[in-house]
């Protein structure tokens, strides 16, 4: 499985009520960088997205996977409160507990940007960090 | 699955279908799903006796772990799930609630026919979708700060009273009279709080709609009569949302604080989404007063988006409200957990009961029951999918006797978002909707397409077989004419 990791940098999974994704990356860093993209990828088309502000997310956990659920959690709720779709991490993971991230996108714009999937949360259900060749993160959303 | 579902369960009767607690150690109780045998095949692959077996675990359980006919795949608990914990020495969990706290529906009735209503139906619906702020990124027309916030949360329906948004008869109707005590603003996370500001006063998106239907059948007149039900083709409005955000994020909230707890105490679980803490622990007593005030939200947002109903009919009919209707008849929570009395092998005892995707089904005489239905029980409302139909029952005697006094709450989804997605498109959705009449704005296609009638189990079947094991009674049914979602 490992040498398929870096093939693609997420994908989706059908699960019965709600969506999951699977995101991929030679670092713990760049997995969970895909994972966010994954999540907007739900939310809008990244491509519609322009880079014109950033925001600052400093995160600690017990664990990775906690890790994994909090930051995503925390860019759900940038989201919901300030309208913002981003496109592009820089996320560095430290001693898999920490989480330093600079997260790059815009002010929700209805005339660009076409809303498809309400996220509510990622929960911990079938949760997992895996290290093979490369990392492997999967998590499902409550949506 | 090398075991087939027929070798799990003890079938009781027709809809009553037993997991022995034998199924999976450290099950406290035996499961009880109420289905049809032809419903079982699909609740099992699903994973759903899993689901309710786990929940079986939980210290302080009594009687079954209980599923709604409309039993479904959910977090921890299955949606349509029913457990009742001995408040001694019991937990509460916020996975047997759900992330969408006090999600629910409420109904109003008008003096309308679908014969005024129909040729105005698309100035209507589109009134009320200008009116009413839904869809994903909506934000309210409501400017709160925290400390008014922090009011929504003490007093609920209440606060949207004081502030002009509906009348008191209104809140005579609402369950809990749209108020739990013991909310506590101080035990939610300011994080929900910023993620409920922009959010009040919002119908959201997902599986939440506000729909005008017409009544097309009535089961029994006495109850209907009570509702002010009076004929087939009467027009009523059925709105369904919930605390939004701000329910999100006290629920994940603690999920991650109680499965600290669930160490500390020592809690054998098998699933992280079960979380829990004992009643009788901070842990507990801070997650009940932190659901409590989302509960509040939920009903402050039904209740100001109720308003907006009204004022969108007044304009679009011009008539006087007086003239129209639109009074309540009944407000019902699908997702929450109550502090209820019970009788158990002929014992009283005060038990937290969580619905998770189900209904609270009071009989006729209990002290909860508001005074105009005394004599025909409490109205639960059942929406459907969203072009099929919705229901509404009353609580019976039976709900007392076996379910927690708790019947179903839907129609219980039967296929993925993603999937639902993939075989539909949303405007042909929007396409056979209108071909059978009914108008659709909506802010995203594609959260039409997921809400399709074909994801979802027959709400027919669903209802007939609460009906017939007699944990609610049929009053009615209403099929819609218009619809906005989110």
């Amino acid at each position: 499985m490992g040498g398929m990791f870096l093939e693609k940098d997420f994908e989706f999974i059908d699960h019965t009520a709600d969506v999951g994704i699977v995101a991929y990356g030679g670092s713990i860093s760049q997995a969970f960088s895909n994972a966010a993209r994954a999540l907007f990828s739900l939310i809008t088309e990244l491509d519609s997205v322009k880079e014109v502000l950033y925001r600052d997310i400093e995160l600690t956990a017990s664990d990775e996977e906690n890790l994994l659920v909090e930051w995503l959690n925390e860019l759900i709720y940038l989201f919901d409160t300030e309208y913002i779709v981003f496109k592009r991490f820089d996320v560095s993971v430290l001693n898999n507990s920490r989480l330093r991230a600079r997260s790059y996108g815009e002010k929700v714009d209805s005339s660009r940007h076409q809303l498809k999937t309400g996220v509510k949360a990622a929960t911990y259900h079938m949760l997992g960090v895996s290290k093979g060749n490369g990392y492997r993160v999967q998590v499902i959303f409550d949506i | 699955m090398a075991v087939p579902w027929q070798e799990v369960v003890n079938r009781i009767d027709d809809y009553r279908w037993e997991i022995p607690s034998s199924y999976k150690p450290g099950m406290r109780v035996p499961g009880l799903i109420y289905a049809s045998e032809s419903m079982l095949g699909h609740i099992f692959q699903e994973q759903v006796f899993q689901q309710v077996a786990n929940v079986a675990f939980l210290p302080g359980i009594v009687g079954y772990s209980l599923a709604m006919p409309d039993i479904h795949w959910g977090y921890g608990f299955p949606i349509g799930g029913v457990a009742a914990t001995r408040i001694r020495d019991g937990v509460i969990s916020p996975g047997g609630v759900g992330f969408d706290i006090n999600c629910g529906v409420r109904l109003l009735r008008t003096n309308l026919t679908l014969e005024e209503v129909k040729p105005k139906i698309e100035r209507l619906i589109n009134e009320l979708f200008v009116n009413i702020p839904s869809g994903l990124g909506s934000e309210g027309k409501i400017r709160v700060n925290e400390k008014e916030l922090n009011q929504v949360l003490l007093r609920g329906s209440r606060w949207a009273l004081d502030k002009g948004f509906g009348n008191t008869e209104d809140i005579l109707v609402t369950e809990e009279s749209g108020c739990m005590k013991g909310a506590n603003p101080d035990k939610v996370s300011s994080k929900a709080k910023k993620r409920g500001i922009p959010q009040l006063g919002t119908l959201g998106s997902g599986n939440h709609f506000l729909e005008v239907e017409v009544v097309d059948a009535i089961y029994d007149y006495k109850s209907a009569r009570a509702m002010g039900i009076a004929e087939v083709g009467q027009v009523l409005v059925l709105i369904h949302t919930g605390s939004r955000g701000f329910g999100h994020e006290v629920c994940g909230d603690y999920v991650r604080l109680l499965g600290e707890a669930v160490k500390r105490y020592g809690i054998n679980l098998p699933d992280r989404q079960l979380a829990c803490a004992p009643l009788d622990s901070p842990e507990g007593r801070d997650y009940l007063a932190a659901m409590s005030c989302a509960a509040n939200y939920a009903w402050t947002n039904r209740q100001c988006i109720t308003h907006w109903a009204r004022e969108s009919f007044v304009k679009v009919l011009g008539k006087s409200q007086m003239e129209i209707g639109l009074e309540q008849i009944y407000d019902v929570c699908h997702n929450i957990a109550k502090i209820e009395e019970h009788t158990i092998n002929g014992k009283k005892r005060t038990l937290c009961v969580h619905r998770k995707g189900a209904t609270r089904a009071f009989p006729a005489g209990h002290p909860d029951v508001p005074d105009i239905y005394r004599d025909v029980g409490q109205p639960v409302l059942i929406p459907g999918d969203m072009g099929r139909c919705s229901y509404i029952a009353v609580g019976t005697e039976g709900a007392m006797k076996e379910s927690f006094g708790s019947t179903c709450h839907g129609a219980g989804r039967v296929q993925s978002r993603a999937a639902a997605k993939r075989s539909l498109k949303g405007a042909e959705v929007a396409r056979e909707l209108a071909d059978r009449g009914i108008t659709v704005k909506t802010g995203s296609m594609g959260s039409l397409a997921e809400e399709a009638s074909q994801a979802y189990k027959d709400v027919n079947e669903v209802v007939d077989i609460t009906d017939k094991v007699g944990i609610s009674r049929k009053v009615a049914r209403a099929v819609p004419i218009g619809v906005i979602k989110g």
